[in-house]
């Protein structure tokens, strides 16, 4: 507060200045003080106006004082009192109008200034409430300041400190690398030292070697050598080709052409491995630009109706390119020509083909948006409808079945009953057949409403997801395209055994699949082999661990064709695609109102077969 | 899967003939040759001291038996002629991992030599032992060569201190050399597959890279990490069975508990849902051959799966798709994996472990049986008859056959994919 103090300090003094103007002007006047109190004062010190003017004004004093305040108001500016003096000595009369006049007017700026005052007041706490306002506000901001103030320099610290962490780690690294290049070096030499070093063993070595070989040599004795006691033959009678000096050239001419003979043919068999490879690739190649061809054919004039410039052409082009490649001889050319042109126009087969797998995408999404206009596709809330339609039913019938249950309960226990049970005696064991029966049927009935309902609520899952199916069925069929062309290239394989080795290895998985059927091989082999019935071999039962190892067999046959279901992706989608198909027509068959015709029948029977049962007891 | 009975064996000498109809095993100084089908003895052959090597000829007509004891010093190699009086010496051969390898044809030998300390190779003829090639390498330490199933290209790989794999042409080309890394402990093990497509190579740092027969560049790269996370890997874990208590057969005391030394639990495969972490072994870094890297590495007959052992998981088999380019299944054993063979016939890989057990997996799954008999029969080494009928299994005394089909391979235990019943 104090600091507020001094803030307004200079506002008040210069007020005060004011006053003390106000005063100096008025010289004199006993009532300077009064005066100054009634502007400054509030409206309770009004009250007293009339006891100091009273005081101010007495019956001797009138004219003193009416001249006074004559003065007073026409020095701040009022008409004065007094009427205007037509002589010099007359005596000026006091003007009635004029006095009511500037009371008036008087108490009109006493109210204005008393308004002022107010305001001023008013603005003033205001002010001074702001001024406390944001006092707190400077004081949170400077609280603000220090701590951030000391935030930045705990950060600055920080920062200096990672930075001579980092300096000091850039040193380290500096003496590890120059650690590294040092027994680098070291190794280096090391090793230049050690082979020096071996050099040097090796020679004294080798003089050793040569000295103890003469020692061996002269102690010597022909005796000692090994011979061979027993020659042998040949079978074919022949002489050995041994080495003689005569026909060493020779020999060694015929060496080295047997020698070029054999690399040669190395190479040309890998010639004609590579070409065969090439040959097949060709021929994919070849059969994915037909089948490119063929499949984008129809489409081609749609977009020259479009107008397109680019595929129109493109397309064009591409029937020329085909006109002319499809001709045998082209693939007997050499590779370069062959090559450029096939390639280019498969690249360009393949951008048309992508560009239409774009658009149909963009139909399938519009498609999408659209929303299923088609007559022929029931919409889904009709199936959700007749779904609860039919779950309603079936647990209508459920109900049924459960109070027949609980009849034919009641039919039992009360059979056993002594009374009744000795009445019944006899049609007791016909009745339970009947019972059982028709027990079985309403079992057979109800499996019959589960597996209907259950394939009901299938059938509707599937017609929702029947544009779905759709896409799926454009992504089948190029994945068909797909695989067409890698089974022809897994058919050639065999051949190319240099591809095969690299080539996607699916069919090697389908051999895995095709082999699981042997697992239960093993439990023959208890039977044990005939091969070691022989006299010498006793031929032991089969070890202990036989049976175990058709467990180990079995589990790990398990875990291989799970493996070979996880490895082959490509291979089971065939397989959905089939099951696609099979559910779809399917899903054709049971149609709901067929459906619901089939229930009402079974219903129909069900309600017959129950009155047959009240009939019962 | 029938077991014969168990014969005597010393040194891990048994041997099948090349044209599959007899088999070769040693007992100290005998020499024993039975009949594959009957087993019964054709011959036996005494020799002077103890036999510590045997070697059938290509046409299954000689056996060669080695007694190193009785040899003699040379620093040559000595060729024989078995027709005529004829002998060849080549000088200079160096003594290393490989250093002689023979086409399959059996037309080309190649031998790695070291003189003036650098590597050389030569190439013979072996119909007359005459050079053909001779060539020098650009290795520090020549560690092992091999011809490719087709003769026609040679691989020479460098010592473990330095990665290098280098191919040369029969006619001394050197067509392409690899080097993955340097700095580090490099090649372990090399495997060409039998179609001559690829090359695997095993190294040190725990990965195989395999490389192409085109560009003989790498195509692919398979790390042995210690924990599986791919779902689509199975994992084969063998487990011991827990005993089925009978109550019929409760018998005190329990009969495990008297057999338990002798035959150790009957154990069996279970999946393992990923992820797996395998038992890892933490190499000794301060001895000489640590136990990290590729170890063994075995392509299958057919070329489409490729068998790999790390020596720092010493208990897996690590089995790759090479179609795919992928692992394909892990087989954790119990004990670590002593050796893995495939079958000559179809993908199908035996593996032992020291154990009784002999284990065998195939692409439709896999199976741990216990090998029956008295006593423990330890399972160190085992080789597979030219059809893939049956398998040696062999001990430190013992040695048994495993007859896996039946006559007529109907009944077969593993169908090989693609056959048909």
């Amino acid at each position: 507060m104090g600091e507020w103090m001094t803030v307004t300090d200079p506002d008040l003094s210069s007020d005060s200045k004011n006053i003390c103007q106000y005063t100096s002007e008025t010289k004199m006047s006993p009532s300077s003080l009064y005066s100054q109190q009634v502007l400054c004062s509030s409206i309770p010190l009004s009250k007293n106006v009339h006891s100091f003017f009273s005081a101010f004004c007495t019956e001797e004093n009138i004219e003193q004082s009416v001249s006074y305040l004559d003065q007073e108001l026409t020095t701040f500016g009022f008409p004065s009192l007094y009427e205007e003096s037509k002589g010099k000595d007359t005596k000026r009369e006091l003007n009635i109008v004029a006095v009511l006049n500037c009371m008036n007017e008087l108490l009109v700026l006493q109210r204005k200034n008393l308004l002022a005052q107010e305001n001023v007041e008013t603005q003033n706490l205001k002010l001074g409430s702001d001024m406390d306002h944001l006092q707190n506000c400077y004081a949170k901001l400077k609280e603000q300041l220090e701590t951030s103030r000391r935030e930045m320099i705990g950060l600055q610290e920080r920062d200096r400190q990672l930075q001579c962490k980092n300096r000091n780690l850039h040193q380290l690294l500096k003496n590890e690398k120059d650690e590294v290049q040092k027994l680098q070096n070291i190794i280096a030499s090391r090793a230049t030292q050690y082979n020096h070093d071996m050099k040097r063993k090796e020679r004294e070595y080798n003089k050793l070697k040569e000295r103890l070989h003469q020692l061996v040599m002269n102690k010597k004795d022909k005796k000692i050598a090994m011979e061979v006691l027993n020659y042998v033959g040949r079978a074919d009678g022949k002489r050995g080709s041994w080495r003689t000096g005569k026909t060493e050239a020779s020999f060694f001419l015929r060496n080295e052409d047997e020698m070029y003979k054999i690399l040669l043919n190395d190479y040309e068999y890998r010639q004609k491995q590579i070409l065969m490879e090439n040959a097949e690739l060709k021929k994919v190649l070849q059969q994915m630009k037909k089948e490119m061809i063929s499949l984008l054919s129809p489409q081609k004039q749609k977009p020259r109706e479009r107008a397109d410039d680019s595929t129109g052409t493109v397309i064009s082009d591409a029937e020329e390119d085909a006109g002319e490649l499809s001709r045998e001889s082209m693939w007997d050319l050499s590779c370069e020509t062959v090559r450029e042109q096939l390639t280019n126009s498969i690249r360009k087969q393949w951008r048309i083909l992508k560009s239409h797998v774009e658009k149909l995408d963009n139909q399938v999404s519009k498609v999408h948006l659209e929303g299923f206009n088609d007559e022929d596709v029931i919409s889904r809330q009709d199936h959700e409808q007749e779904t609860e339609k039919l779950e309603l039913e079936i647990q209508q019938c459920k109900e049924m079945i459960k109070t027949q249950q609980q009849l034919l309960q009641q039919l039992a226990t009360a059979c056993d009953d002594d009374t009744t049970s000795l009445l019944r005696d006899c049609y007791l064991l016909e009745e339970k057949e009947r019972l059982k029966e028709e027990w079985s049927l309403f079992r057979e009935q109800k499996k019959n409403f589960e597996k209907e309902r259950r394939s009901f609520t299938e059938a509707a899952i599937r017609l929702g997801l029947e544009r779905k199916a759709f896409e799926e069925e454009r992504a089948s069929w190029l994945k068909q395209q797909f695989l067409n062309m890698t089974t022809f290239d897994h058919q050639n394989s065999e051949n190319v055994k240099l591809f095969s080795a690299f080539s996607g290895s699916s069919d090697r998985d389908s051999l895995t699949m095709h082999s699981r059927p042997r697992q239960k091989k093993p439990q023959n082999m208890s039977n044990g082999s005939p091969v070691c019935t022989s006299k010498l071999t006793k031929s032991l039962p089969a070890s202990p661990s036989t049976s175990d190892f058709c467990q180990t067999r079995s589990c790990a046959s398990e875990h291989s064709s799970v493996n070979v279901l996880n490895i082959t992706p490509e291979e089971t989608k065939p397989n959905q695609v089939g099951r696609e198909c099979a559910n779809q027509k399917w899903s054709m068959a049971s149609r709901p109102e067929s459906q619901e015709g089939c229930y009402s029948g079974c219903s129909l029977t069900y309600t017959n077969s129950h009155v047959e049962k009240d009939d019962l007891p | 899967m029938n077991f014969s009975e168990v014969f005597k064996l010393s040194g891990l000498l048994c041997k099948f003939s090349p044209d599959g109809k007899y088999l070769a095993s040693c007992v100290q100084y005998r020499l024993v040759v039975r009949d594959v089908h009957t087993l019964q003895i054709l011959h036996l052959y005494t020799c002077l001291d103890q036999i510590q090597h045997i070697e059938w000829s290509a046409d299954s007509l000689f056996i060669l038996c080695a007694m190193y004891k009785r040899g003699q010093v040379q620093l040559r190699i000595t060729v024989w002629s078995l027709c005529t009086k004829s002998v060849s010496y080549i000088k200079y051969p160096k003594a290393c991992q490989q250093g002689v390898s023979f086409t399959r044809d059996g037309r080309y030998m190649a031998l790695a030599e070291r003189r003036d300390c650098q590597d050389h190779v030569s190439v013979f003829v072996c119909s007359d032992w005459q050079l053909l090639r001779h060539f020098d390498t650009e290795t520090q330490d020549l560690a092992g060569i091999e011809w490719a199933p087709n003769g026609c290209v040679l691989a020479v790989w460098d010592t473990c201190l330095e990665y290098k794999v280098l191919l040369y042409s029969l006619d001394g080309r050197l067509l392409s050399a690899y080097c993955a890394y340097e700095w580090s402990l490099g090649v372990k093990s090399v495997a060409w597959s039998p179609s001559s497509q690829f090359l695997a190579i095993g190294s040190y740092d725990g990965k195989v890279r395999i490389l192409n027969h085109v560009t003989w560049k790498m195509i692919t790269e398979f790390g042995h990490p210690a924990t599986i996370n791919n779902p689509k890997i199975v994992v084969y874990k063998e487990a011991e069975k827990t005993p089925r208590l009978a109550p019929g057969r409760l018998a005190f005391p329990p009969p495990r508990a008297a057999a338990g030394v002798a035959s150790p639990a009957e154990t069996k495969y279970e999946i393992a849902s990923v992820p797996v972490s395998l038992q890892t072994l933490k190499p000794v870094a301060d001895r000489a051959n640590p136990k990290i890297g590729i170890g063994a590495l075995a392509f299958s007959p057919d070329s489409y799966f490729l068998a790999t052992r790390s020596d720092s998981v010493p208990n897996a088999v690590w089995i790759w798709d090479i179609q795919k380019l992928r692992l394909f299944v892990v087989l954790e054993q119990l004990s670590p994996v002593r050796s893995f063979q495939w079958d000559p016939q179809q993908p199908r890989l035996a593996i032992c472990t020291g154990g009784g057990k002999v284990y065998l997996w195939s692409p439709a799954g896999c199976v741990s049986v216990q090998v029956p008999g008295e006593g423990d029969f330890q399972v160190l080494s085992l080789c597979w008859h030219l059809n893939g009928d049956s398998l040696a299994l062999l001990s430190k005394d013992h040695f048994c056959l495993c007859f896996l089909e039946t006559e007529d391979r109907v009944g077969t235990a593993f169908g090989r994919p693609g056959d048909h019943t």
